[in-house]
């Protein structure tokens, strides 16, 4: 009996253990990302990366110029698009939605949030760049904007629906309308949680090359307006790193940090906003 | 939500009521707001028309054997989606072999043992890790995972169990084992942190009941705890398939692109995701250009087929809605 015991004492300190290393596995593999990419692209990155234009293939040098700016224009114009629509859908399924039809909204952008990024690259390739006949940032920043929209619309509508009642009746039993309560009472009271769920949905699109590949395609120079070609930080990743030249390699590292670091950054200040903002929402 | 549903419904009080609503701006704010929701509805319809639209040539073409056919060939017109849906179930598959274990393991470790503060910092950077682009998993697969696969992992597995056909084969380090194990990483911070959620649902009367009954810190957990939130486990696990299934850069670019099907899990492969990724743009001719929307269409059904139950066991047991993606 008592052997049985000592057993099963061990059994749990083992088996709990493991639980323990399971979790500095993950963690651990967060900041073997982060060092070895730091390491790599901190050697890589200089001030040609930044400024310049890429060289033709094969050559030394040259940089990513194009990609930076391209990718400030997708993200730019699928921020203007998705942002607005995205916050205002949220306001109707959090204050007016009814039950049939908000529901079905509601369901429709959980299944939008689920598909894969490059079936939406397919969606703006057959609504955009055939029409268009050529890729285009226009057709890059749509595709984003399609992801955007749902991850705006869900965050937006949770956190104003977790502003208390109160709050609402307070406003309206000071004869405010209910579009005046929502306007100077409610999203107030929520600004913090909403603008938090719009980084977080900004840095997330920020990163994605799938949906890019065939919508805005590449570019070696710096395409001006919205009609043509052009280059974005993480299909320069895939290019550069997939193809066979060392010096591209050595630029996917440096382009590979400065992405993971914008990302990660946005994605700490997102939160940070949030745990301060707190005590407003409860 | 349920609060405001009686003001959105046309008031029983009649036209004069409506007309009042209209001139205080309700009415106006509320078909304002209900045109952006809408929106959405019409992405999504539109989406799911042009995938089906935009594949109609294949589908007439070649009707279901589309998917049991292995030959893709776009140079004589011949397309068959079978090699690309094995590489992606198989893939995805093995990814949750090596995901699922760690991933429980280390949302019992953070909701069951870890002081709260040790908790939510670990929780804060497994978050992080869900926020890594696809292509930044991708780029550090090709540089380091790729070759450790080839020199150290999968020699020692040949070693040790190749009398087995799955770990038998040239080694390449290109290939769907490279690929699982990638994905295993990019699934692990979704099952991670819904599971525990999941687990810290669960009312400590659970865990003392347990413990009274003489059970040791692990019985309980396994048997008591563990159970108890099995609907968001599995959830979580639904999720993270989801997303495995449908991950397109950090898989292209350690798969090896070999469009045909091997048993050898160290032979290069293809998925759905990846083919389409690396054929779109280049695609010679409509009927290739839409043998690969179709491919989109089998990945779209696939995934939100798997998301809605995902998303069932969820609610099922955490009441969140949504699961943050």
């Amino acid at each position: 009996m008592t052997l049985r015991n000592r057993w099963r004492k061990t059994l749990s300190y083992i088996m709990l253990s493991l639980t323990g290393v399971c979790a500095v596995v993950a963690v651990a593999i967060l900041f073997l990302i982060l060092g070895y990419l730091v390491y790599n692209g901190w050697r890589s990155v200089d001030w040609n990366f930044l400024t310049k234009l890429p060289k033709s293939p094969g050559e030394t040098g040259g940089g990513m110029a194009n990609a930076i700016v391209g990718s400030f224009q997708i993200i730019l114009l699928a921020t203007v698009i998705g942002l607005p629509i995205g916050f205002m859908a949220g306001v109707y399924l959090s204050e007016f939605g009814g039950k049939t039809f908000a529901f079905l909204v509601r369901y429709m952008a959980d299944l939008l949030n689920g598909v894969p990024s490059i079936v939406i690259g397919i969606f703006a390739y057959a609504v955009v760049v055939i029409p268009m006949h050529g890729n285009s940032a226009s057709a890059g920043g749509l595709a984003l904007a399609v992801m955007l929209i749902p991850i705006t619309a869900r965050s937006t509508e949770q956190f104003m629906s977790s502003v208390p009642q109160t709050l609402r009746e307070g406003a309206l039993a000071l004869g405010a309308s209910k579009w005046k309560t929502i306007a100077t009472v409610v999203v107030p009271a929520a600004h913090r949680g909403i603008a938090t769920g719009m980084i977080l949905g900004v840095a997330r699109i920020a990163g994605e090359a799938a949906p890019l590949l065939f919508t805005s395609g590449n570019n070696d120079y710096i395409s001006s307006g919205f009609s043509q070609p052009t280059a974005s930080l993480p299909v320069m990743i895939f290019l550069r790193a997939t193809s066979p030249y060392d010096d591209w390699h050595r630029q996917a590292w440096a382009a590979g940090m400065v992405l993971l670091l914008l990302v990660l950054f946005a994605n700490i200040a997102a939160r940070l906003i949030l745990s301060r903002g707190i005590a407003v929402q409860r | 939500m349920a609060t405001t549903a009686a003001s959105s419904a046309p008031p029983s009080g009649g036209a004069q009521v409506w007309l009042k609503r209209l001139r205080s701006g309700d009415e106006v704010a509320r078909l304002i707001t209900l045109v952006f929701a809408s929106i959405i509805l019409v992405l999504t319809v539109g989406l799911v028309y042009q995938l089906w639209a935009t594949s109609s040539m294949p589908r007439h073409k070649f009707g279901f054997t589309f998917l049991t056919s292995s030959l893709w060939n776009p140079v004589t017109g011949q397309f068959g989606a079978l090699p690309f849906i094995y590489g992606t179930v198989v893939t995805s598959a093995i990814a949750l072999l090596i995901a699922v274990p760690l991933g429980v393991g280390a949302a019992i470790f953070l909701s069951e043992l870890a002081p709260p503060r040790i908790s939510s910092l670990f929780t804060f950077f497994i978050e992080l890790l869900a926020a890594v682009p696809s292509v930044i998993y991708g780029l550090l697969a090709i540089f380091t995972l790729v070759p450790l696969m080839r020199d150290y992992v999968e020699p020692f597995l040949k070693k040790t169990l190749g009398v087995v056909p799955v770990f038998g084969g040239a080694i390449y380090g290109f290939g769907y084992l490279t690929a699982a194990v990638i994905l295993a990483v990019m699934t692990l911070p979704f099952i991670i942190s819904i599971s525990r959620e999941a687990l810290l649902e669960v009312p400590t009367e659970q865990r003392e009941a347990a413990l009274a009954l003489g059970a040791t810190r692990w019985e309980s957990t396994w048997q008591a705890v563990v159970p108890y939130a099995r609907l968001g486990i599995f959830g979580s696990i639904f999720l993270a398939l989801a997303r495995a299934l449908g991950e397109t850069m950090a898989v292209t670019m350690v798969i090896g692109n070999d469009p045909s099907i091997h048993a050898s899990l160290f032979a290069p492969g293809y998925t759905i995701a990846a083919v389409i990724a690396n054929e779109f743009a280049e695609a010679s001719g409509d009927l290739h250009v839409q043998s690969l929307v179709e491919l989109g269409l089998v990945l779209f059904l696939l995934t939100i087929m798997i998301n809605a139950l995902a998303r069932l066991l969820i609610i099922a047991t955490t009441r969140r809605g949504s699961a943050q993606s």
